[in-house]
Parts: C-alpha cells; sequence; structure tokens
C-alpha cells in the first residue's frame, strides 16, 4: 500500500497557496517592523461627525497586506483540516487523517466557543476572556489537548493503534507509514506520525501522553494551592515568628535545584523508604484541613447547621484522604484493602507529590505577600471590629480579594508543572519507561534524535503548545481582570 | 547597610547547613547505601556481607556523627573492621600512622572522593565548574542584552503592534522549556536526516574546543527559555517608568522620543531587570542540567546527572553546596544591587 504524504492529493492545490501566502505574510511582517522605527503612522484627522479618519501611508498598506494574507494561510489551514474530514481517508494526506481522527475534539471546542461567546456577559470573569484575542487563542489551545486527553485517554475515540503495542518493520519509519498486512485504505491503516524506536505508533502515543498530563498536571497545581494558601495566609496574617520560620522553610526549599531535588526524591531506593508516601501524607492532609477550616469558619455562628456539614465534608475527604495514602506496598497501609478503592500506580504517586512539594513554597510567597497587602485594608479593619475570628478574615475576607492574581498564576502554574513533568520524563524519573507521556517519549526520541528526529517532534510541539497555551489565558485573563 | 549583610550571610550559612543535612540524609539512606555497596564491591553480596562492608568503612555510624565528620567538626572515624583492616576517614587508602589528621572534612578543605570518576571532589567539581562556566558567560552575553533590547522596544510604546508582536515572541520564549527547544533546534538546524546541518547536535567537543557550530545551540537554548522572562519583566517596568510624570515633562519640554527612552527612562527601568537577571540564575542552574545532558556537554549539570543517578554521596553533596551557594549569592547580589541602584530604598 502507499504511504501518505503529508498534505495528499488536496495539497496540489493547497500547497501553492499557503507558500504564497505566508512568502507574502513575512515579507509584510519584517517590512512593517523594521519601517515601524523609520516611517510615521498616516496622519489622524478628526471630521466634523465626531469620527476620525487615518491618511494610508506605506505602514498601513503593510498592515492591510499583512492582514489579508494571515486571513488566507488561516483559511488554508482550515481547508486542510476540513478537506481531511469530508474527504475519504488519504485524499487528505497525514494531516487531513490527523484532522478525521480528532474530530470529537473539533465539535466538542467549536460547542465550547459557541456557547461560551453566546453567553459571555452572563459568566464573570470567563465570559470577559473572549473579549480579548489572545486569552481566546490561548483557551483554545488548552482546551484543545483537554478535549485531546478526554477522548483519547478514558473514552478512547482518537488513537489508531495501541500505544504500548509494536509491528515489526516500523521502527523509527518515517510518518504516513503504512502498517504491513493492512490492504484496506482505512482508519489504522497508517502510522500518521511515523514509528518510534520500538515500533510503536507516535501519533497514538502523544494522544495518550496528553491524558497523564491533563490528569496530574492541574491536579497537582490544586494541591500546590492549598497547601500555599493554608500556610500563606496565617503567616502574612499574623507575621512573627510564624512567618520567620515558614518563610525559612520555603526559601529553603527554594534553594535547591529543581532537578537534585527531583533525583533525591524519585530514586527507587528513596521510594523504597517510603518516604515520598509520608510526604503526600503530610502534603495531601493540608486540602482537608483547608475544607475543614474554610467552612468552619464560615458557619460556626449555625452550630447545628455547621456540624452536619463538617461531619459530612470531612467524613468524605478524610476517607478520600485515607484511600489515597494508603497503598499497597508501601509503608503506609492503613486502609484495608477491601474498602481501599482507590489504587494509584505507584510511580505516579511519587511523582505528583514531588511536583506539589517544588511547587507549593512559590505559592506560599505570593499568598503570603498577597496577605501582608490585603490585611491592611478597611474592609479587614471592619471585619476585625466587628469581632470575626482570624480564620474567618483569612479565608473570606482576605482570599476572595486576592483571587485575580492567584487565578492568574493558577493558569501559569499549571504550565510550569507541565514543564516539571516534562522535566522528570526527560530524566527518565519517576514513570514507568514505556509510559507515554511527553517528557518520556521525548527522552526517548533524542537519543536517536539527530538521524530520526520524528520520533521527539510532536511530544516536544504537544507540551509546547499546552504551555503556552496555558500562559497565553493567563495573559488574557490578567488583561481582563485588570480591566475592571 | 553592614549589619544588613551580615545578617543575610548568617541566613545564608544556615540555609546552606540545613540543605546539605538534608542532601547527606536522603544519601545516606539505606537502600542508597546497600546501592553503593552493591556497585563499589561485588552485585552478589549477601545482606550480612553489605552491612559488614558499609560498617568497616564507617557508614553505619549515626547520621549526625557522620555529617560532622563530613563538615569537618567530629574527628574522623578509625574502624578497626570484622575483616581485621584498620581504616580511617583520613587515611584513604591505607593504616592510618601518626601523620594522619583527626579532623578531615570540608572545613578543612578535604571534600572526599568521588566514588564514580575516583577522583577527588574538589578536583571534579572546580574543573567541571569552569566548562559550566563558559557555557554561563556565553548564555549571559547572549540572553542579557537580547531580553533588555526586547522588553525595552515593546515597553517604550506600550500596545503598539511592535509590543504586541515582541510580547508574544517572549510569551512563545519562556513557554518552550530547555528540552523541548533542545530537541527542536537539533531537528532543523543540526539533524544529518532532514535539516540544514548548520551547527553541530553535540558539544561534546567544545569542551576542548569552542567554536561557533558547537557551542551555538546549547547556549540558545539555555538563553531562550531565561529571555522571555526578563524581556516580559522589563517591559513591564519600561511602560511604567514611561508612564511617570517626569517623562511626560520631558516630552512637553520638547526632548525628543529618542531623548526620553535613552537619558531620562532607561536607567530607571534597568532597576528591576538587574533582580530578575540575579534570581535567574538557580533557573539557569536547571537548565545548564538539562542543556548538558542532552548536547553532551560534560560540566557542572552533567556530574550533576552522573553523581545523583550512582548515588556518589561525597560527590552529590559538592555538588549540591556548590549550587546552594550559586544560589544563595546571586539572592544576596540581587538584594544589595537593587538597594544600591534604586535611591528609593534605604536600609538603616
Amino acid at each position: 500500500m502507499e504511504p501518505l504524504t503529508w498534505t495528499g492529493t488536496l495539497g496540489a492545490y493547497l500547497n501553492p497557496l499557503l507558500a504564497l501566502f505566508a512568502a507574502v505574510f513575512a515579507v509584510a511582517a519584517v517590512a512593517q517592523f523594521i519601517l515601524g522605527f523609520v516611517l510615521q503612522p498616516g496622519r489622524t484627522t478628526a471630521n466634523a461627525d465626531g469620527t476620525l479618519s487615518v491618511e494610508r501611508g506605506p505602514l498601513e498598506w503593510i498592515g492591510e497586506a499583512m492582514k489579508w494574507s494571515f486571513l488566507g494561510i488561516v483559511l488554508v489551514v482550515l481547508a486542510y483540516l476540513l478537506g481531511g474530514i469530508v474527504t475519504p481517508y488519504g485524499t487528505g494526506g497525514i494531516i487531513g487523517a490527523m484532522s478525521a481522527r480528532f474530530l470529537p475534539v473539533w465539535i466538542a471546542l467549536i460547542a465550547t466557543f459557541a456557547l461560551s461567546i453566546t453567553f459571555k456577559r452572563r459568566l464573570g470573569l470567563y465570559g470577559k476572556l473572549f473579549d480579548s484575542p489572545i486569552g481566546m487563542v490561548g483557551f483554545g489551545l488548552v482546551m484543545f489537548w483537554v478535549f485531546t486527553a478526554i477522548f483519547g485517554g478514558p473514552l478512547d475515540m482518537i488513537i489508531t493503534h495501541d500505544p504500548l503495542s509494536q509491528v515489526s518493520g516500523l521502527k523509527n519509519k518515517i510518518p504516513g507509514v503504512p502498517v504491513p498486512g493492512i490492504e484496506e485504505m482505512g482508519v489504522g491503516a497508517h502510522y500518521l506520525l511515523g514509528g518510534d524506536n520500538l515500533a510503536r505508533d507516535i501519533f497514538s502515543r502523544m494522544v495518550e501522553g496528553a491524558w497523564i498530563v491533563i490528569q496530574i498536571a492541574p491536579l497537582a497545581t490544586l494541591f500546590a494551592f492549598m497547601v500555599g494558601i493554608t500556610l500563606g495566609l496565617p503567616a502574612g496574617y499574623y507575621g512573627g515568628a510564624l512567618d520567620t520560620f515558614l518563610s525559612f522553610l520555603a526559601n529553603l526549599i527554594l534553594a535547591f535545584p529543581v532537578i537534585l531535588l527531583f533525583y533525591l526524591l524519585v530514586t527507587p531506593e528513596i521510594v523504597a523508604t517510603g518516604i515520598p508516601s509520608y510526604m503526600a501524607a503530610v502534603l495531601f492532609l493540608f486540602p482537608v484541613i483547608f475544607l475543614g477550616v474554610l467552612l468552619n469558619s464560615r458557619y460556626y455562628t449555625q452550630p447545628t447547621f455547621r456540624t452536619g456539614l463538617l461531619i459530612v465534608v470531612l467524613g468524605i475527604a478524610g476517607f478520600t484522604y485515607l484511600a489515597i495514602i494508603s497503598q499497597r506496598g508501601t509503608p503506609l497501609q492503613i486502609l484495608p484493602n477491601a474498602i481501599d478503592p482507590i489504587t494509584i500506580n505507584g510511580g505516579i504517586l511519587v511523582v505528583f507529590v514531588s511536583v506539589v512539594f517544588v511547587n507549593a513554597p512559590t505559592v506560599f510567597r505570593i499568598v503570603r505577600s498577597l496577605a501582608l497587602d490585603i490585611q491592611t485594608r478597611d474592609y479587614v479593619a471592619a471585619a476585625q471590629t466587628r469581632g470575626e475570628g482570624a480564620w474567618y478574615i483569612m479565608l473570606w475576607e482576605i482570599l476572595p480579594n486576592a483571587r485575580g492574581p492567584l487565578i492568574v498564576d493558577f493558569c501559569l502554574r499549571i504550565g510550569y508543572t507541565t514543564i516539571l513533568l516534562g522535566t522528570l520524563g526527560f530524566f527518565g524519573l519517576g514513570l514507568p519507561p514505556e509510559s507515554p507521556d511527553w517528557g518520556s517519549t521525548i527522552n526517548e526520541g533524542r537519543k536517536l534524535l539527530s538521524i530520526y528526529p520524528h520520533p521527539a517532534l510532536p511530544p516536544a510541539v504537544a507540551l509546547l503548545t499546552l504551555v503556552l497555551g496555558l500562559n497565553l489565558l493567563a495573559d488574557g485573563l490578567r488583561e481582563e481582570s485588570l480591566k475592571d | 547597610m553592614g549589619r544588613f549583610i551580615l545578617q543575610r550571610a548568617g541566613i545564608m550559612l544556615l540555609t546552606a547547613l540545613c540543605l546539605t543535612f538534608i542532601v547527606f540524609a536522603l544519601t545516606n539512606l539505606y537502600p542508597n547505601l546497600e546501592k553503593l555497596a552493591k556497585t563499589q564491591a561485588n552485585s552478589r553480596m549477601t545482606d550480612t556481607e553489605v552491612v559488614s562492608w558499609l560498617e568497616n568503612r564507617g557508614y553505619l555510624q549515626p547520621l549526625p556523627v557522620k555529617y560532622g565528620q563530613w563538615l569537618g567538626v567530629l574527628p574522623g572515624y578509625v574502624i578497626e573492621g570484622s575483616d581485621g583492616r584498620t581504616r580511617a576517614r583520613c587515611a584513604p587508602d591505607g593504616v592510618p600512622t601518626d601523620d594522619t589528621p583527626r579532623f578531615c572534612g570540608v572545613l578543612q578543605g578535604d571534600w572526599g572522593t568521588s566514588t564514580v570518576f575516583r577522583e577527588d571532589v574538589a578536583e571534579i567539581v572546580g574543573k567541571r565548574l569552569g566548562l559550566t562556566g563558559w557555557l554561563m558567560l556565553a548564555v549571559m552575553c547572549v540572553m542579557v542584552p537580547g531580553a533588555l533590547l526586547l522588553g525595552v522596544l515593546s515597553g517604550m510604546r506600550e500596545g503598539s503592534r511592535t509590543d504586541r508582536t515582541l510580547s508574544t515572541v517572549s510569551i512563545v520564549s519562556t513557554a518552550t522549556p530547555e528540552y523541548v527547544s533542545g530537541v527542536l533546534f537539533i531537528a532543523i538546524f543540526a539533524s544529518s536526516a532532514v535539516g540544514l546541518k548548520w551547527f553541530k547536535g553535540t558539544a561534546t567537543s567544545a569542551m576542548e574546543d569552542i567554536t561557533f557550530a558547537n557551542f551555538t545551540l546549547p547556549v540558545i537554548t539555555i538563553a531562550l527559555y531565561g529571555m522571555g522572562y526578563i524581556a516580559r519583566m522589563t517591559r513591564a517596568s519600561m511602560t511604567e517608568v514611561m508612564t511617570a510624570q517626569y517623562i511626560r515633562t520631558a516630552r512637553l519640554k520638547g526632548v525628543s522620543f529618542r531623548n526620553i527612552v535613552l537619558k531620562h527612562a532607561l536607567r530607571n527601568a534597568l532597576i528591576a531587570p538587574f533582580t530578575v537577571i540575579m534570581l535567574q540564575f538557580p533557573w539557569l542552574l536547571n537548565g545548564v542540567v538539562i542543556v548538558e545532558t542532552l548536547f553532551n556537554y560534560k560540566g557542572f549539570g552533567w556530574t550533576l546527572v552522573q553523581a545523583a543517578s550512582n548515588n556518589d554521596i561525597e560527590l552529590l553533596l559538592g555538588v549540591s553546596v556548590v549550587s546552594v551557594i550559586v544560589v544563595l549569592v546571586t539572592q544576596l547580589i540581587s538584594d544589595i544591587g537593587y538597594v544600591f541602584l534604586n535611591p528609593r530604598i534605604r536600609i538603616s
């Protein structure tokens, strides 16, 4: 059977168009950047009817050329993607075939954007995100990977081959190579992005890797935030010896080179001693404490309601906590297996704990400085005069007013956590070597990088786009939250 | 000022002690020692043999005692082993004599011996630091001017198209970790299958002879990740300065835009980036580890990976002492420099 080319038969019409638009765009962009320092923008004149008109100088014409050629590029790319979905398998080449595999993701993305833009005035800060183009691009990139993870991981709708199975003869083969033994043109007839050095499908591994990253990164960031908030608020609010001590601890962890810390925490010998399990036991306690204090400080004036609520919430949280930290084969096996519903792969737990541990001190410092700043405000003084408890002021007066910077930092930090996960994979730490997560795949691909670059590139680009999306999203959120 | 520096130095010393103790404790956990014994002596030793091997070499003393010996505040051990030989910490290859010093630790200048490279730790660390020094120097020469230029250009006219383009560039560069950009660069510029073949994909030859071809990719890879962050900080500080009252006064006075930027705004706008650049050192250390592993440049970061993956206790301690000192000293410099550069802050 024929190998697939990148753009298939559609490429014959679309490739020259794309090249043309790209060339015009590149020339215009460079020209605008250089001439922008020399030429003056066109003169603006105010008309009698209150409008402004701009004279078209050379800069404005270059701007127009850029705008239209960019539109052209977008249209051609859309044509590649749509063409792959509409035409039969193989016509659209590798890009078309991949686009067809991502069909559920496209539908989910379009639905999300359509709904959000329709109701954006009622959605608060999330809705305002759709006023900023940068924020929208970032949100789109992030949601693309989130949907890919969900549809590709548990729902199993995207991958073409099993990410762990090897097909002989496809070792290090280039993208679009046909799978031997399949005669019919259809899904699974080719390795869309080629084979890696163990002859596994790179495309399927990349999609599976998204599920691992999307599972760990946001949750680990959330836990780091819980730890940072629970310790940072009292440090900033009370100050004094508590603050000095906690800040010293935070600086201690921050002064460690991250990679050294990973090597010290994640090696199999250390895992055997159970240190990561004990750390998990301490770190995972913070969300439970946070929830308990949060609800108690809010409802302590209604003791009957408070007690019932706390019993239910802390019961569920406490049981989850015990189920997570008690794992078979670790020193902490508290719950008997029969009532332990959660089993986590040992490697994932260790990775999770070390990522939370590295992130928590930075969050602590941010929360501490925000608390220091906000506690001088009048509404805090008002609450103190009312006789509110210290934890009520911290959690229900200071924390909600610090939410803007915290949300922005949360987005950035998910990106940073993704980078850290990749770093762990890159050094082969924590996750098992056959795991399809992006860091491990890059690590495996880099060994033969100068001969076969294709196995390392898809996970690298995937990681780059996800982190870029999170950064742009954070930028958009910051811009929009500063507007009011 | 003197008291401030003293106080910071005290905290620094305490931090360094705590950190080395943590590293010491983690590397001296029993499973690690067992692995060490098996790699050093014989991989098929029985458990009792492992214990006696470790006992004879002083590894099973209490942790604080071992730490004190490493530090040089407690006398080194002299153990008559179960095999009849007497070993002493301060006499590495033989029976201790009367000339053998009692104390031999970091304070006496004895950093111990690497079990992987079979060399003096101080020697290894010195040599590797020298190699990394060249890398860092090149990175700083590329990164700092590049980042400042990027930040000042985009910050001087906030909201212009130049600003938006350059801001996007810096966001992209902060979103690209070293192992991603390194892989992309090798694939584009150095791959022998496809690509431009302008540079070399390894920097091993740069250890002897630095050339443009073998050193460009590692330097650019490290510089790129740090550059975006510094550029964004510079941009923020520049936009803040450009909206200040005295800039408006200068404008109304009729000073040209070029002079406003160069003479009035630049100096004040560069105070904040200075701190950020100093605080980038710990991050650079991370980047150095990744890039040296990726490009096989056997410097400090490469040594860290080797020491950590082989549980080479004394080398790992040496490496972590150096890196912790680098981190803490740069923090100190950034604090002091901030005070010196910014006339509005005075520490009493």
